[in-house]
C-alpha cells in the first residue's frame, strides 16, 4: 500500500511559500512590498487594503501580488 | 462633415469585412472606459474605435504637454489643449461613428463607480503607480463584476518580447513587463509604450468577443 503525504504550502506569484498563518500585512511587509503601489488577490478574490491587518493566509491558499510601477 | 468623409454603411462594412460581422456586432455593442489618456490610453483608444468598440468613455485631468508629443497621439498643435477634448477631435477624423463621452476630470476611490458605470471592460492607463493600484483596487473591490485591464512596466528599451498579458484573476489582466520603471530614470519610448497599449486593447477586444 502506498502512502501519500502532501506538504501543502501557500502559493504566492507562483512560488511556494511558508507563509501560513501570517497576514498578508505581515507577510507584505517582510516581502518589502509598497502597500500603495500593489493590489492582492487571494483566491481569485481581492483582498480589500482595509482588510490586509486582518486576513490571515492558510495553506493551500493562492495569492497574488501585482506590484505597480511608474509608467504609462 | 467633410465631404470625402465615408458615410457609416461604408465604414461599417469595411470593418466587416476585415474584422467578420460577428465580431463587428458584439464590438459595437461594447462600452470601454480608458482611464488616462497619455502613452497608453491614447494608443489604446485609438486601436479599440479604429476596431469598431460601439462607445469609449475617455477619462483625463491634464493637458497636453511637448514632453508627452514622443509617445502620445497629439499634435504638437494640440499642446495645451485639455487631453480628452484633444484625443476626442483626432479621434473623430479617425472613427466619426463611435461613440463617444469624454471627462476632464481625475479619477479617484470617490468618483469611480459613476464614471465607469456604463462600461462593460475598465482599462487603467495611467502613468503613476499609485494611482494605477487605486484604481486598480478600487474597481476590483467596489465593481467586481467588470473586466478590468491593467498595464505594469513598459519603460525603458528593453526587448518589446517582455512584454506580455497576464490574467491574474478571472476578470483581471495585467499587461507589461511587471517591473522597467519609469522612476529608475529608464524613459519612455513610442514603440514600447505602444506595445503595452496594443497588449492592453487586444485583450479588450478578446474579452469582448469570449475569446478570454
Amino acid at each position: 500500500m502506498l502512502f501519500f503525504y502532501i506538504w501543502v504550502m501557500l502559493t504566492i506569484n507562483g512560488q511556494s511559500v511558508d507563509a501560513a498563518g501570517k497576514t498578508v500585512a505581515e507577510y507584505l511587509a517582510e516581502a518589502g512590498y509598497n502597500t500603495v503601489r500593489i493590489a492582492v488577490e487571494r483566491n481569485e478574490e481581492i483582498v480589500p487594503k482595509a482588510k490586509y491587518a486582518e486576513t490571515v493566509l492558510t495553506d493551500g491558499d493562492v495569492v497574488e501580488v501585482v506590484n505597480f510601477v511608474g509608467g504609462g | 462633415m467633410n465631404a470625402e468623409m465615408p458615410s457609416r454603411d461604408e465604414m461599417y462594412a469595411a470593418l466587416e469585412k476585415r474584422q467578420g460581422s460577428e465580431a463587428v456586432k458584439k464590438l459595437q455593442a461594447a462600452t470601454v472606459a480608458v482611464c488616462g489618456l497619455g502613452g497608453l490610453g491614447s494608443n489604446i483608444a485609438i486601436s479599440l474605435a479604429r476596431a469598431g468598440v460601439g462607445k469609449l468613455i475617455l477619462i483625463d485631468f491634464d493637458s497636453v504637454d511637448v514632453t508627452n508629443l514622443h509617445r502620445q497621439q497629439y499634435k504638437a498643435c494640440q499642446v495645451g489643449r485639455p487631453k480628452p477634448e484633444a484625443l476626442l477631435s483626432n479621434l473623430k477624423e479617425i472613427a466619426p461613428y463611435t461613440e463617444y463621452e469624454t471627462h476632464f476630470e481625475k479619477v479617484a476611490a470617490e468618483n469611480a463607480e459613476a464614471l465607469l458605470a456604463k462600461a462593460d471592460v475598465i482599462c487603467e492607463a495611467f502613468d503613476n503607480a499609485e494611482a494605477k493600484a487605486m484604481l486598480v483596487n478600487t474597481v476590483l473591490e467596489n465593481m467586481p463584476q467588470k473586466y478590468l485591464v491593467a498595464a505594469s512596466g513598459m519603460a525603458g528599451y528593453d526587448s518589446g518580447n517582455s512584454i506580455t498579458t497576464r490574467k491574474v484573476t478571472k476578470r483581471f489582466y495585467v499587461c507589461g513587463d511587471g517591473k522597467s520603471d519609469v522612476a529608475d530614470g529608464i524613459g519612455l519610448v513610442a514603440p514600447r509604450v505602444m506595445l503595452c497599449a496594443a497588449h492592453q486593447a487586444l485583450t479588450v477586444i478578446r474579452l469582448i468577443l469570449g475569446l478570454e
